[in-house]
């Protein structure tokens, strides 16, 4: 009688136990290409602030945009969160100290292939299954592609939040803002038709929102 | 649009208004009788349901208060029987205490006794007196021997000093040996007043107790006779117990809740950060079950002590089974309390972990300051953590009150409320009852013009019979 009881209770928490998922996964996109480079200092304040909010079993990737985004190798840092405190703690600090490795190190790519990083991201993300999925683009979003590489493909966004941080007006911008609107409204469009989720993020003091 | 086309049944609307009046009022004034029957009827159906259900509350109301008085004196019964129980035990201490050196006592008492006998019978001894000259020498005096008789009585009176100072020297020796005897009965005389002191005390301390036993007896008495003085004391004082209970408790709360505070986050370490069990944290929950079974564990040891009776199998073992018990439940509680001061060390390490990842992710170089009084905090929560479990075993006491005073105070809160519900609902159906009287005369309200001239119509009818009479009584005389 008393097993029967004992199994009834198991199964009883079994049943009480979440099994949807309540962890956050989060892709940053690093634009390294031209002038942005010089940027890339304030990303890693980003990255800080997303390694000081997300929690044990949250995952984490940091990778740079350059001529050819869609590569593993353009990952510069990853991980997965632990579940006990201290170890996801000793996670973030050797993170840190990678973000940092890469910030001293970056060198400015040629062309920017925002849409193989966002590919990359899709990718990355989807694998982990995490409860939420954000992408995080540090970059002026204007996409150059070098030859030879194709990237005018309709992406599945399901699920995802895709933000913008720190879109920077290019000088052409100056001349005429009908540029940049565009730039950001078509990056919009992308998004949503995909099924994402789109928000632009410029204050870097105002982060609160974010994560 | 109906009243309109109400108002057209003549081509003038204030003739069609008026006949429609006058017909209702026709109509009303032919179903008066039925309408009247009618409210009537309704309103004492409801007025004797409402009468009937306040009955039925006021006699569950009086139900319970048997039951709740049952309850109170049987609670105040029991609380005079452990009093008087434990008066007893302590009486039954102090007699064992004393009879137990009893034995030892009354030989003591009794040698000493003996011993003065012995002392004093020496000391009444007294040395023989020395030889009756007296009458020698009267008969020698008698002697007619001349000169012979005063050298014999010259032989006699040297004989006599001699005699004297023997017996003198021989009586400061008696004497010195009387008061000798007396000076060594001093220390029994000692003894036995203290011991007789002692004996004073405890039978005073008994006397003492059987007061005491005679006051709780004389309450008991009330209680056993039910009498109302008893009921209203047992009523305030579970009141009182209720109230201070619940207070204690909320405190026993508030350190149940510091506890958890001090466990929940190293639990994270163990059983994970991120698992839920429904919307709350395995680490919290964890947490939880731990104080929990500090406390449970303390409830058993108090059982066992004694101190407590809520688990009457718990004070039902024997004392041999009772006192493994003590052990058992002391050991686990010793455990988690040492498992608790580890897990608070634990939580100040990992929070000064958190603090110094804080401060690399914000590029703070003083939040990785080390404070030098640190050790002082991380003590202070490790005896916390340790003494909380053990200062939680004492919330055993005041749960006991309160579960023995809420039923008390249950009872009185629902006697209270039916008490109430009676009342409403008997001012319900007396309400109704008038409400019926009432309704009819606003019925008849509209029809005062019919029912003027039915009471004229009536008061015509009725006189001639009066006048019948009277001319009947003018005619008989």
């Amino acid at each position: 009688m008393n097993w029967r009881l004992f199994v009834g209770a198991a199964l009883l928490l079994s049943a009480c136990s979440s099994t949807v998922p309540h962890n956050t996964g989060v892709y940053l996109l690093v634009d390294t290409s031209g002038s942005y480079n010089r940027q890339v200092s304030k990303a890693e304040q980003i990255i800080l602030f997303a390694l000081s909010r997300l929690q044990p079993l949250d995952s984490f990737a940091v990778a740079r945009i350059d001529t050819a985004s869609f590569t593993e190798k353009n990952i510069i840092a990853k991980a997965t969160f632990d579940d006990r405190p201290s170890t996801a703690n000793q996670q973030k600090r050797a993170f840190a100290s990678r973000v940092q490795k890469f910030v001293d190190e970056s060198k400015a790519a040629s062309y920017t292939d925002i849409t193989g990083g966002l590919l990359q991201a899709i990718e990355f993300l989807n694998e982990k299954k995490p409860g939420r999925k954000e992408i995080l683009i540090f970059s002026d979003m204007k996409e150059e592609l070098d030859k030879g590489y194709v990237r005018n493909m309709p992406l599945d966004f399901k699920g995802f939040e895709v933000v913008a941080l720190n879109v920077t007006k290019l000088r052409s911008d100056n001349f005429d803002p009908r540029e940049y609107l565009s730039r950001l409204e078509a990056w919009r469009v992308k998004v949503e038709k995909g099924g994402g989720r789109w928000r632009v993020v410029n204050d870097l003091d105002r982060l609160d929102g974010l994560l | 649009m109906f009243m309109t086309s109400l108002l057209t049944i003549t081509p003038w609307p204030v003739l069609s208004a008026a006949i429609l009046l006058v017909l209702l009022i026709a109509a009303l004034y032919l179903a008066r009788h039925t309408a009247h029957q009618a409210i009537h009827a309704v309103t004492s159906a409801l007025a004797r349901g409402f009468r009937l259900a306040s009955h039925s509350v006021a006699h569950a109301e009086e139900r319970l208060a048997a039951r709740n008085r049952e309850v109170l004196l049987a609670a105040g019964r029991d609380a005079k029987e452990r009093m008087v129980e434990r008066e007893f035990a302590r009486i039954a201490d102090t007699t064992r205490k004393d009879l137990s050196n009893y034995p030892d006592m009354h030989r003591r008492l009794s040698e000493a006794i003996i011993r003065i006998e012995e002392d004093q019978e020496k000391a009444v001894e007294v040395p023989p007196e020395a030889p009756g000259w007296a009458k020698a020498v009267e008969v020698i005096a008698k002697l007619d021997a001349r000169n012979a008789g005063a050298e014999i009585l010259a032989d006699i009176h040297k004989s006599m000093l001699k005699a004297h100072a023997e017996a003198m020297v021989d009586y400061r020796k008696a004497s010195g040996e009387r008061h000798g005897l007396l000076r060594k009965m001093m220390p029994d005389w000692r003894l036995i007043q203290e011991t007789l002191g002692r004996v004073n005390k405890s039978v005073a301390s008994v006397i003492e107790r059987s007061l005491v036993i005679d006051r709780h007896m004389q309450d008991y008495e009330t209680i056993v006779h039910g009498e109302d003085r008893a009921l209203s004391v047992l009523s305030s004082s579970s009141l009182v117990h209720f109230f201070v209970s619940m207070l204690v408790l909320g405190v026993a709360t508030a350190g149940a809740a510091v506890n958890f505070t001090l466990i929940a986050r190293p639990m994270a370490e163990m059983v994970g950060g991120t698992n839920f069990i429904g919307v709350f944290r395995t680490a919290d929950i964890a947490a939880l079950v731990i104080i929990m079974v500090e406390i449970s564990m303390g409830l058993f040891l108090m059982e066992s002590l004694r101190i407590t009776r809520l688990f009457p199998v718990i004070g039902a073992l024997s004392d041999k089974m009772r006192v493994r018990m003590i052990g058992i439940t002391f050991a686990i509680l010793l455990l988690m309390a040492s498992i608790e001061a580890g897990l608070a060390y634990m939580r100040e390490v990992l929070l000064q972990d958190e603090l110094a990842t804080n401060a690399l992710l914000r590029s703070d170089s003083t939040g990785a300051l080390v404070n030098a009084h640190l050790w002082i905090t991380t003590m202070a929560q490790m005896g916390m953590g340790f003494i909380l479990p053990f200062a939680l075993v004492f919330a055993a006491i005041p749960l006991e009150t309160f579960v023995h005073s809420l039923r008390t105070v249950l009872g009185l809160m629902g006697i209270g409320v039916l008490r109430a519900l009676a009342l409403i609902l008997r001012v319900l159906g007396n309400g109704l009852r008038h409400l019926g009287t009432l309704a009819e005369r606003i019925y008849d309200l509209p029809l005062f013009v019919p029912l003027w001239i039915e009471a004229r119509f009536a008061a015509a009818h009725a006189l001639p019979p009066a006048i019948e009479d009277e001319s009947l009584q003018e005619v008989r005389p």
